[in-house]
């Protein structure tokens, strides 16, 4: 029941949150999308912290996309046994510095007193959340060996069967068969990250959904009319009384 | 020719008196808020000096500004691909304590002390934290040289002024020291908005007024790096940054800034500029020694008929070429050539410009002991000015000394030129000399004069209004909106099917 809770309802509660609640902050508390970045109030402690996390989690970000997306690729990559070690222990180091780098912004928020002044609530929420996803998947690569491996058999029919939406959750629940450490890791890590979707567009998690990216293919200057006075739009009512619309 | 109009400035720093009224004045509209206690986007500060927040003109620091690249010019210390890798942290940002940290006094604690022994005091609180706090340090803490060498020996001007010459500068006797007010220079080619990831800063077309978007800034912190000024902040309590708006409701109505309004020395002018947009990147490329030159040359003469085709055809309102005729800044910086950028190795092209300091003439008391105000000790030429040239170049001309002489002469002249109307002790060939030297006759030493120190509040800002009947115009056709007020119906009547 609690697998069907967890892993055939779960996601689309966290879909649909997230989908609406992030189209609405954007569009409507545009104020309100911010990476709240606190460098200015403590910069040293946030160098390390910030850059082994981000740089750790934006790896395994793509990691698990590429994983998704061409699943047949990473298996491919991995008949090779010294490849798959080389694949597992790249994706093991980018999780420790991801956790390290976690580490320490916590322990930065927690000790630093001008960056206590800046905390709510939801910046611990952020933290518990991404300290059970980060350590569940930690605990996988370590009991579960090799993830890159089954995550095609598994992770991957399973997460397209939650986007055809015919969640197939029979796929999580077959694992249990051998390990059941690796089975708990592997729920938590699933249950968590859905959990992370959900709650995106009410924390600061925002900040990466607008990445800014456009930047490399902009040009630097930016200059902005508010008028365009060279094109003044043509009267479509010349002569009152012969159509008398309300033209907004 | 694609010409634009641009909101510009002079400072004549002989006329500041380092009130600070208008940083007051600005602090009192726009930044008396949690966040931006720390924020002075207008400040005053004292040459030499480290200035605020400390250090800020050492780029080797705080990797401001751009740097010439072949033809072009990239940013120093942001830019897409040096920017995006450090979007997680960023070391070349000023954090809290380069500025200072804000405080405020417990002044209730001097009604609410109960009786004692001991005199009741406020403590200084942080703005920040809400605890008792030691203060440290201010926006202005080396106000008139704060009374020891200690703030001014740091200046970074003066890694070309000698040993010597800087020893000069701080004995008793021959101290000198000006301020140097300072706020956004709202450039041609802002550095803030070229490291912008998120496009939230631009420039305003129709003014030049260099703005951040509130909704679109995401707190990349960009552009506290890129400005080389350090004009635009951040602030910690909304995660936004900001920066001087100009006071843009106050232009739009034909308005002065809040700063320019209150200034008591009245050093600050305010008019149009039309420029060659097309030109932009060429100069701010252009090579050091051409830099100033090629910077005023992009600026053109709003007299001149085919620059005023142009600019109409651009769609620049007639009001705004007027303004631009008439702008004292066009006669500060083109006309008279006296004022000068405020560190054009910053490449980013600054609207603000300064007429450097003279100083005061200073008597001497002589060897009889009776103070000497004769013309000769008086009025020393421009080889013995008590400031180093050297310092002003580096301040106002990456570094050309013969730039900063040749303002010198014509301020210089100016003086002579009124010494002669107002004491006569000025001989016909001293006088003849120095308007030579300066490239002028007495009319035009007049003409200086009289905007320098007899100038009213409409001689000081030509500012054009923003048109707000017209805007309508601008952006629909008048004749649908004929008898409606503003624009229109918001929505249609429901009339049914
Ligand atoms: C993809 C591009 C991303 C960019 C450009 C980005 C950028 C930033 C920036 C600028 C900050 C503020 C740092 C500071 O205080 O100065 C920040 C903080 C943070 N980011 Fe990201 N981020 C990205 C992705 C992510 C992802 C994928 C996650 C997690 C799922 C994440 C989680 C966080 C957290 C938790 C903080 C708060 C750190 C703290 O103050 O303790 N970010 N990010
Ligand atoms: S002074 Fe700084 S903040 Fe102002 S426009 Fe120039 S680069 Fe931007
Ligand atoms: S108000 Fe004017 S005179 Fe006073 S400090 Fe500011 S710029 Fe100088």
């Amino acid at each position: 029941m609690l697998d069907y809770l967890l892993f055939g309802a779960l996601p689309y509660v966290a879909l649909a949150v997230f989908l609406i609640g992030s189209i609405y902050r954007y569009v409507f508390k545009g104020f309100q999308v911010s990476s709240l970045s606190s460098q200015f109030l403590e910069g040293d402690q946030l160098f390390y912290g910030s850059q082994f996390f981000h740089w750790g989690i934006i790896m395994l970000f793509f990691g698990h996309l590429i994983g998704f997306m061409v699943p047949s690729a990473v298996v491919a990559w991995n008949g090779d046994p010294v490849r798959l070690l080389i694949l597992e222990f790249t994706a093991f180091g980018f999780a420790l510095s991801c956790l390290v780098g976690l580490l320490l912004l916590i322990k930065r928020r927690l000790t630093t007193k001008r960056i206590q002044m800046v905390t709510g609530p939801m910046d611990y929420v952020v933290y518990i959340v991404l300290l059970l996803q980060i350590i569940s998947g930690i605990g996988i690569a370590y009991f579960g060996r090799w993830g890159s491996n089954w995550f095609a058999a598994v992770m991957t029919p399973y997460l397209r069967s939650v986007f055809a939406f015919n969640p197939n959750v029979d796929l999580i629940a077959q694992l249990s068969t051998s390990n059941a450490i690796a089975m708990l890791m592997v729920k938590t890590h699933i249950a968590s990250a859905f959990l992370i979707i959900g709650i995106i567009p009410f924390t600061r998690f925002v900040h990466f959904l607008v990445a800014p990216v456009d930047y490399l293919w902009r040009r630097y200057q930016l200059v902005i009319w508010n008028w365009n006075n060279k094109e003044i739009r043509k009267s479509r009512n010349y002569f009152p009384g012969k159509s008398r619309e309300f033209n907004n | 020719m694609n010409i634009r109009s641009q909101i510009s400035m002079v400072f004549h720093l002989d006329k500041c008196i380092g009130c600070h009224t208008c940083s007051v004045a600005c602090k009192n509209v726009w930044t008396d808020r949690k966040g931006a206690e720390y924020m002075w986007w207008n400040n005053v500060e004292t040459k030499p000096g480290t200035g605020y927040p400390t250090k800020w003109e050492d780029q080797e620091i705080y990797q401001g500004g751009w740097e010439k690249n072949g033809d072009s010019v990239s940013l120093r210390g942001a830019g897409k691909l040096k920017g995006l890798k450090n979007i997680f942290a960023n070391p070349n940002m000023p954090v809290l304590d380069d500025y200072y940290e804000p405080w405020q006094y417990r002044y209730q604690d001097l009604f609410d002390a109960p009786e004692g022994d001991d005199q009741p005091i406020g403590r200084a609180v942080s703005l920040v934290t809400g605890e008792p706090m030691e203060v440290q340090a201010g926006p202005n803490w080396d106000d008139d040289l704060s009374g020891t060498p200690d703030y001014a020996r740091k200046d970074v001007n003066f890694k070309n002024v000698s040993a010597a010459e800087q020893d000069a500068m701080f004995q008793l006797e021959r101290m000198t020291f000006h301020y140097l007010p300072r706020i956004c220079n709202h450039c041609l080619n802002p550095a803030c908005v070229g490291s912008c990831p998120s496009g939230a800063l631009y420039k305003r077309g129709e003014d030049g007024v260099v703005l951040i978007n509130q909704e679109r800034c995401r707190a990349w912190r960009m552009c506290v790096t890129a400005c080389p000024y350090k004009k635009s902040y951040y602030n910690w309590s909304t995660g936004k940054s900001e920066k001087c708006v100009l006071c843009y409701p106050r232009l739009e109505s034909a308005q002065p800034p809040a700063c320019f309004h209150s200034c008591v020395g009245r050093i600050r002018y305010m008019g149009v500029m039309l420029y060659d947009a097309d030109r932009i990147e060429a100069v701010a490329s252009a090579d050091e020694a051409e830099l100033v030159d090629r910077h005023l040359d992009i600026y053109l003469d709003p007299n001149d008929p085919e620059v005023i085709k142009a600019a109409r055809a651009n769609g620049v309102h007639d009001s705004t070429i007027v303004a631009a005729q008439k702008s004292p800044v066009y006669k500060f910086v083109k006309e008279w050539k006296i004022a000068l950028p405020l560190h054009p190795e910053f490449r980013t092209l600054p609207n603000l410009f300064y007429v450097p300091p003279l100083l005061p003439a200073m008597a001497s008391v002589g060897e009889d002991g009776n103070y000497d105000s004769v013309n000769e000790t008086l009025l020393v030429g421009v080889e013995k000015l008590r400031v180093p040239i050297s310092y002003l170049a580096s301040l106002f001309t990456a570094g050309n000394e013969n730039k900063v002489i040749d303002v010198f002469k014509k301020l210089h002249a100016v003086r002579v030129s009124r010494r002669n109307s107002t004491v006569g002790d000025v001989s016909e060939q001293q006088l003849n000399t120095c308007m030579n030297e300066a490239g002028f006759d007495t009319h035009v030493a007049n003409a200086i004069y009289r905007l320098t120190s007899l100038c009213t509040y409409e001689e000081r800002f030509v500012v054009p209004a923003a048109h707000r009947e017209e805007s309508i115009e601008m952006l629909e056709s008048a004749h649908d909106y004929k008898g409606n007020t503003g624009f229109g119906f918001k929505e249609r009547p429901a009339r049914g099917l």
